[in-house]
């Protein structure tokens, strides 16, 4: 099977390719193609001095969004906590009392974040996420560790229009049992009785 | 007093050839690497001063202030050896380099190169030779594989390229009928002598390069393949004069190019010393373009090119020019 695999594999030089004048002449043209290199313009960015916009999904300083309605989303689930490969993510939740979840406190040790986006995958809220700001390098490393209000930012970040507790059958003080989106009312069970 | 006077004047030759060597060596580098970057269109140093032109000196710096690490396995004397034999060997080789044509001062002949050897030729090869030690046995006695194999590769790559680089010149020899190398220069004043063997020629430079341990002929380095080859224990500035030696080797390689194809320091207008430079420059140059094309060759190419194509062809080209002198047409 690898055997012939192999011998499909395998091109056939033509005649003129296995010649002493063809390698000189292939010679010739890798000298021609760098020294046109020579006269192009370099494509290096010398970077502090020119900074590109970075694409919008690029990963690094993390933070934390907020809904529409300007109330925190973090509803501290501990999902992005739990799946984060470094344990930098740590939090206290706890509830309000119109029923809203939130933490208590918030820490992210960027000294230890690999900035690898999973945090943000795991995020049921769209709370937690990665923004293309890379310069947070720090002297100290101790002050790598960001508490919860150095996460906070305004807006809702790359997901503007969610708001998690308009589709949690969650009651709270925005919405009561079935009067989330896409919710049917809450069934009767009595009236299910035979 | 003519003793003392002489004595004076040789250390004199001695240190300004040997600062401009360094020198050069280390503006080599930055050359090496700006080139090469606009050849693989990037920018280059260029964060100290101006066209990063202090590069060399921050480099310097830097290798000097690293720690100087021996490895606990490694066998001290000759890892510490080592550096210095290539680079000692590189340095020397300029010894025998004649940089212009005698100048008088004070009324007295000044001979322009340090030392006019009979056996010039033959000085070279065999510190050319001896610089490989360095390379083997600086791989053999870090104690490491890696090292091991860019030594081990360091002497095969010498027994394959010394015998074509060898007969390359036993042409230009006997063209120029002496082994010294100021005759050979005189005797290139009406014709350089890469018109009449070409061949020889392109032999040297390919043995050269090999000799030289440069890409396309790395193998002992082989970054890719041996982590650094030979130097890959060596730190701060014993890999500093590993560095120094090789790019000491480039101009030595354009000095010899010159010497014995290029007519040495024989030029129109410019000053004899100014044209040596400019032909050592245009080999360096070449060299650098060379590496900046082509990819390292495989152990048993290399063999082959030695073996097989560089050593023949030579040897024919040695007949064919004895036959031409013999017969009176050269």
């Amino acid at each position: 099977m690898s055997e012939n695999k192999l011998k499909t594999d395998e091109k056939p030089l033509k005649p003129d390719e296995s010649s002493g004048f063809s390698a000189l002449k292939a010679l010739a043209e890798g000298f021609a193609t760098t020294a046109k290199h020579l006269a192009r313009k370099p494509i290096t960015e010398s970077y502090p001095e020119v900074k590109r916009q970075l694409p919008e999904r690029s990963r690094a300083r993390i933070v934390l969004t907020h809904d529409p309605d300007g109330r925190e989303r973090c509803v501290a689930c501990y999902l992005c906590s739990a799946v984060c490969p470094v344990s930098c993510i740590s939090m206290q939740s706890a509830e309000q009392p119109n029923g809203r979840r939130y933490a208590r406190w918030f820490r992210i040790n960027f000294g230890r974040c690999i900035y690898c986006g999973l945090c943000e995958e795991a995020c049921p809220t769209s709370a937690i996420q990665l923004t293309p700001d890379f310069e947070n390098i720090q002297r100290d490393i101790l002050t790598l560790v960001f508490e919860k209000k150095d996460l906070l930012v305004e807006g809702c970040g790359k997901d503007p229009s969610y708001n998690y507790y308009e589709h949690a059958g969650v009651t709270t003080d925005q919405r009561g049992k079935g009067e989330h989106a896409s919710e049917t009312p809450p069934v009767n069970v009595k009236s299910n009785l035979p | 007093m003519n003793y003392l006077l002489g004595l004076i004047v040789l250390f004199i030759k001695i240190a300004v050839m040997l600062g401009g060597l360094l020198l050069a060596a280390s503006y080599l580098v930055w050359l090496e690497r700006k080139l090469l970057a606009r050849l693989q269109i990037r920018l280059g140093p260029n964060r100290a001063g101006i066209f990063g032109l202090l590069q060399p000196i921050a480099d310097a710096i830097k290798l000097l202030t690293k720690e100087d690490i021996v490895p606990s396995a490694a066998d001290g004397f000759i890892f510490r050896l080592a550096p210095a034999v290539v680079a000692v060997t590189a340095l020397l080789m300029f010894a025998v380099v004649p940089l212009g044509p005698d100048i008088r001062m004070f009324g007295r002949a000044v001979p322009m190169v340090i030392t006019d050897l009979n056996v010039g030729l033959l000085f070279v090869f065999a510190l050319s030779s001896l610089g490989v030690y360095g390379v083997a046995l600086g791989g053999w006695a870090s104690n490491s594989k890696f090292a091991l194999l860019g030594g081990i590769r360091g002497a095969a790559q010498m027994i394959s390229y010394e015998l074509a680089l060898g007969l390359s010149l036993v042409p230009v020899v006997m063209l120029a009928g002496s082994f010294s190398l100021t005759t050979i220069v005189d005797a290139q004043a009406g014709i350089p002598f890469i018109v009449l063997q070409p061949v020889s020629f392109a032999i040297f430079l390919i043995s050269a390069m090999a000799e030289s341990k440069r890409i396309p002929f790395d193998l002992p380095e082989a970054e890719n393949e041996l982590g650094a080859g030979f130097h890959t224990e060596y730190s701060g500035m014993r890999f500093g004069l590993f560095f120094l030696g090789e790019y000491v080797h480039i101009q030595v390689l354009g000095a010899l190019t010159a010497v014995f194809f290029l007519g040495g320091w024989h030029g129109p207008l410019l000053p004899p010393v100014v044209w040596l430079m400019l032909k050592i420059f245009i080999v360096a140059v070449i060299m650098i373009w060379i590496r900046g094309t082509l990819p390292r060759l495989r152990y048993d190419q290399l063999m082959a090119l030695g073996w097989k194509v560089l050593i023949p062809a030579s040897l024919i080209n040695i007949v064919v020019t004895g036959a031409f002198i013999q017969f009176g047409t050269i």
